[in-house]
């Protein structure tokens, strides 16, 4: 009778397996000994200031691309450039000189996040940061 | 109404509830969110090495590759060294092709009664269109998913995002694996109950990985483009876990630990079910074994020792008799020495 205890073609197997677990356990290995703290985007004085973004900043956080999206789409296709929030405040539709206004550094806010949660947003292929620009 | 995917449907509905309302509890969060995870992953690894090993350890007797092309045989005669391999790069190009391709299943042909009793057979290539958009679907979306697991991201997934979401659609840019893996999996369940015969054979097990992968998909996609998740508190968490430092991030949302309920759900049950097609295809003798019967000689392995007795030892013990009786012998007793037939055992 089969002896239940043998291993066929034991090399291959052990090397099949071994990389299994190699691949399972990459994101633990790969992340050894190096510490990842979340960033944090830094608010400028005048963001600081002003408390409140154009909406709520747990809005903000998750969603401001899609309010980015909206107003691209309002601006380019109906060239309406005023935005009315929720509370009835009136925003100037654009990221350039509102967004980056309050948030002037680009590398210090944007990029932060960004980074860290690997996004590229194409923002960047036409916008420019004036900073950066020059 | 089928009880198959009933069953199935309910079981999903039930976790997703579970985790949901679960979540909310105290300590729910540590719960679903650290110790089933780590404990999925260990199910999941320890259940795939036993059941690889149990696989390993039974015989294969002989060789049964399926062949789909000549044997190698006379030189002037083309023989098929993919499909009817015979050396182990042959094999190496075919596991390749099946793994990658899945080779075997576009060859897969659908059996009719045509015109009353006229018998057809057609090659039904959409089970194989699907399957594998289904398999490369996951595979990128699971690669992407390493940008919550590492600190650098590596280039590579990086650009397979970048590829996967070339179309730029909308914001946050579509991703087309996503909705691949949507639609695959949606033809591959529709399949099941629409098509009479392979609904008849379809159980529980077969309807209950999809649903959960339906699960997984369309909850990560509703967090993406639809009821938003902080995705850098996300990572904090994804990566607290990866560091073994986990602590729980406040404020993710239910649908995140739903999500990731699920996935813990398809790993722990992965090694029992037949998602262990994963280990299993490269573990096939039907695929991973050359055709070389003829070359080479394959000893069965649990032949028990056999007692031989060869033709010249049994002419050495009768010899005498034999020659006595008149048979032919090969070797004749040499006349003058008479102890050489004494020879007994």
């Amino acid at each position: 009778m089969p002896n239940k205890k043998q291993m066929y073609d034991k090399g291959k197997v052990v090397i099949g397996l071994c990389i299994l677990v190699a691949l399972m356990t990459f994101p633990f290995w790969y992340n050894l000994g190096k510490a990842a703290p979340a960033p944090e985007p830094k608010l400028s004085e005048k963001a600081k200031a002003a408390k409140e973004c154009v909406m709520p900043k747990a809005y903000m956080t998750s969603g401001h691309m899609q309010l980015l999206n909206e107003w691209r789409d309002t601006v380019v296709r109906d060239a309406k450039r005023i935005y009315t929030n929720p509370s009835g405040k009136k925003f100037n539709m654009s990221l350039s000189n509102t967004c980056l206004d309050c948030h002037v550094e680009k590398a210090e806010f944007c990029d932060k996040c960004h980074n860290y949660a690997s996004v590229t947003p194409y923002c960047w292929d036409c916008h420019i940061d004036p900073k950066e620009a020059k | 109404m089928n009880i198959s995917y009933m069953y199935s449907l309910i079981a999903v509905i039930v976790l997703f509830l579970l985790a949901y309302v679960g979540v909310n509890f105290p300590g729910g969060e540590v719960f679903f969110g650290i110790i089933i995870p780590y404990l999925a992953l260990i199910i999941f690894i320890l259940g795939f090495i036993n059941r690889v090993i149990d696989w390993a350890r039974s015989p294969v007797p002989f060789r049964i590759p399926t062949t789909c092309g000549q044997q190698k045989t006379l030189p002037w005669i083309k023989s098929a060294n993919i499909d009817n391999p015979t050396t182990t790069g042959g094999v190496v190009v075919r596991m390749i092709l099946e793994v990658v391709f899945l080779r075997s299943l576009f060859r897969n042909t659908k059996c009719e009664l045509k015109e009353g009793d006229k018998i057809s057979y057609e090659w039904e290539k959409w089970l194989w269109l699907f399957s594998l958009t289904f398999h490369w679907a996951f595979f990128t979306v699971l690669f992407r998913h390493l940008r919550l697991f590492t600190e650098p991201v590596p280039a590579c997934v990086e650009l397979l995002a970048k590829l996967d979401g070339f179309l730029q659609i909308g914001m946050p840019g579509l991703m087309l694996s996503g909705v691949a893996l949507l639609a695959a999996v949606t033809f591959l369940f529709l399949r099941r109950i629409l098509i009479p015969q392979v609904k008849y054979i379809s159980l529980g097990s077969d309807y209950f990985p999809l649903f959960l992968i339906f699960g997984i998909a369309f909850t990560g996609i509703l967090m993406r483009y639809f009821t938003k998740v902080d995705i850098v508190g996300v990572k904090e968490f994804t990566m607290s876990l990866v560091t073994l430092n986990p602590h729980v991030i406040k404020g993710i949302g239910g649908v995140f630990y739903v999500h990731l309920f699920f996935v813990s759900v398809l790993l722990a049950y992965f090694p029992f079910s037949k998602l262990m097609h994963l280990g299993g295809i490269f573990m096939s003798p039907t695929r991973n074994l050359a055709n070389n019967s003829r070359a080479k000689r394959h000893v069965n392995p649990w032949n028990y020792p056999v007692k031989i007795h060869t033709y010249d030892a049994y002419e050495d013990e009768f010899r005498e008799k034999m020659v006595e009786v008149g048979l032919p012998v090969e070797k004749m007793i040499a006349p003058e020495t008479p102890e050489e037939p004494e020879e007994k055992e």
